[in-house]
């Protein structure tokens, strides 16, 4: 646990220092979201009903630009090899590593969400079921997207790999995201979708790291 | 504890680099990996650490007290550093020491600084790695064999980038850790002397044929 523990807090002192992973995913996020509503025109209707949809669909771009370095910069820089000689095995390696991801680049993400709905004209009720939603469905992005960093390891420009791996991986979460967003505002029980989301969220926990490491064994032959 | 090794065959990328290896090593020996470029010395080393596996033959670890896997009782020091250069030096090996160390109550901070002194890095304590010399990384790196305590060290040509006074400092770590009971494979190619040193001089066969 200690183990684990330093490697999680390691992992977020790095994302803090270098800095440049969480501001180029927030301020990608900002300007995918702003751009489009130049793009569509001044409807507020349409935007309104559009918001949800935008605001996930640009997280879930905005979160992969950082996947590539989730076992890249260990790799390059000798640190997984050490890691694998630790007490952890290889799933909790990545379990933390994902950790590390989810807390450095998607909490900040759903948490930057809400603001951006603003310029979305998103409905005042869907703000809490957004946040909620992004707060519980985002572990799968970062699960899932560290199969993805594994698999393409060793990929020279490996980033729009994982975005072919990984995006379609990602529907699930996209679907059941939006669908509690609108079930909190129709008549239909939203329960039902955030259930669904949150089974997606832990199930991607439980499995993304077992992927995960198994590609990591097979990179490392 | 005694490290074995029988019939061993590794193979990278479909060539036969090690065909047949066995040794064997206990308490205290230290054995150098020697031979030309490309003859398998990072190849065996990795195969210990159980990085990669053997295409046949196999590597066991004998010791009646401790069940642990080869890989939890190994320090590996492979040609990259393993270091992150927006941490400062003590932090870079304050999170190895804790992370290979399960016994936390070691993790000192007195033990830090004696691994730090070891390797003379205790002025550079609070500079980023990143600021270091190719030199001092590789003393850094080394550090991690003093700040936790492991049975087997693998040294994958640890003198590279060293000057005359590290390379001293690094046969007496390795010294002092055979005196202590501990084992030590150095791939290499300065001739260090060590005491109680076997020597495994690899592609032999091949150069003789």
């Amino acid at each position: 646990m200690n183990a684990f523990l330093s490697l999680v807090a390691r992992d977020l002192r790095l994302a803090v220092r270098q800095g440049g992973a969480i501001g180029t995913a927030l301020g990608f996020y900002l300007i995918v979201v702003t751009m489009l509503p130049l793009g569509l025109g001044a409807d507020l209707n349409l935007l309104s009903r559009i918001a949800p949809g935008v605001l996930w669909i640009a997280l879930l771009l905005s979160a992969l630009l950082s996947l590539g370095r989730v076992f890249e910069s260990d790799y390059e820089d000798g640190s997984l090899d050490v890691l694998v000689t630790g007490p952890l095995p290889l799933e909790l390696v990545a379990v933390a590593k994902a950790l590390a991801h989810w807390i450095s680049t998607s909490v900040p993400l759903a948490l930057l969400a809400p603001v951006l709905g603003i310029l979305l004209n998103l409905e005042l009720l869907a703000y809490p079921a957004l946040v909620a939603t992004m707060l519980i469905g985002t572990p799968a992005v970062s699960f899932i997207g560290a199969v993805g960093a594994a698999l393409t390891l060793r990929a020279r420009r490996g980033g729009l790999l994982i975005a072919l791996l990984v995006l379609p991986l990602y529907v699930p979460t996209l679907v059941f995201g939006i669908a509690a967003i609108s079930a909190t505002l129709g008549p239909d029980d939203a329960a039902a979708p955030f259930l669904i989301l949150t089974a997606i969220s832990l199930g991607s926990m439980v499995l993304g790291p077992l992927a995960a490491a198994a590609a990591l064994r097979a990179q490392m032959q | 504890m005694l490290l074995v090794a029988e019939n061993l065959v590794l193979s990278r990328g479909g060539r036969t680099v090690i065909d047949g290896l066995s040794m064997r090593l206990g308490d205290g020996e230290s054995l150098l990996l020697t031979g030309a470029n490309g003859t398998g010395k990072t190849t065996l080393l990795r195969a210990l650490a159980g990085f990669l596996s053997p295409v046949a033959g196999e590597i066991r670890i004998e010791n009646e007290n401790d069940d642990r896997e080869l890989g939890e009782l190994c320090h590996f020091v492979g040609h990259l550093d393993g270091i992150k250069p927006h941490l400062t030096v003590a932090e870079n090996l304050a999170f190895w020491a804790a992370y290979l160390d399960c016994d936390a109550s070691q993790n000192d901070a007195s033990r830090l600084a004696g691994a730090l002194n070891k390797f003379e890095l205790a002025a550079l304590a609070d500079i980023p790695a990143g600021y270091l010399s190719a030199g001092q990384k590789r003393r850094l790196a080394l550090s991690r064999l003093a700040a936790a305590h492991r049975p087997l060290w693998l040294l994958d040509e640890p003198s590279v980038s060293l000057d005359t006074a590290s390379v001293a400092l690094l046969v007496n770590a390795v010294s002092a850790h055979c005196a202590e009971g501990g084992i030590a494979i150095v791939a290499t190619h300065l001739p260090l002397v060590f005491e109680n040193v076997k020597e495994i001089r690899l592609g032999a066969q091949e150069n003789a044929a």
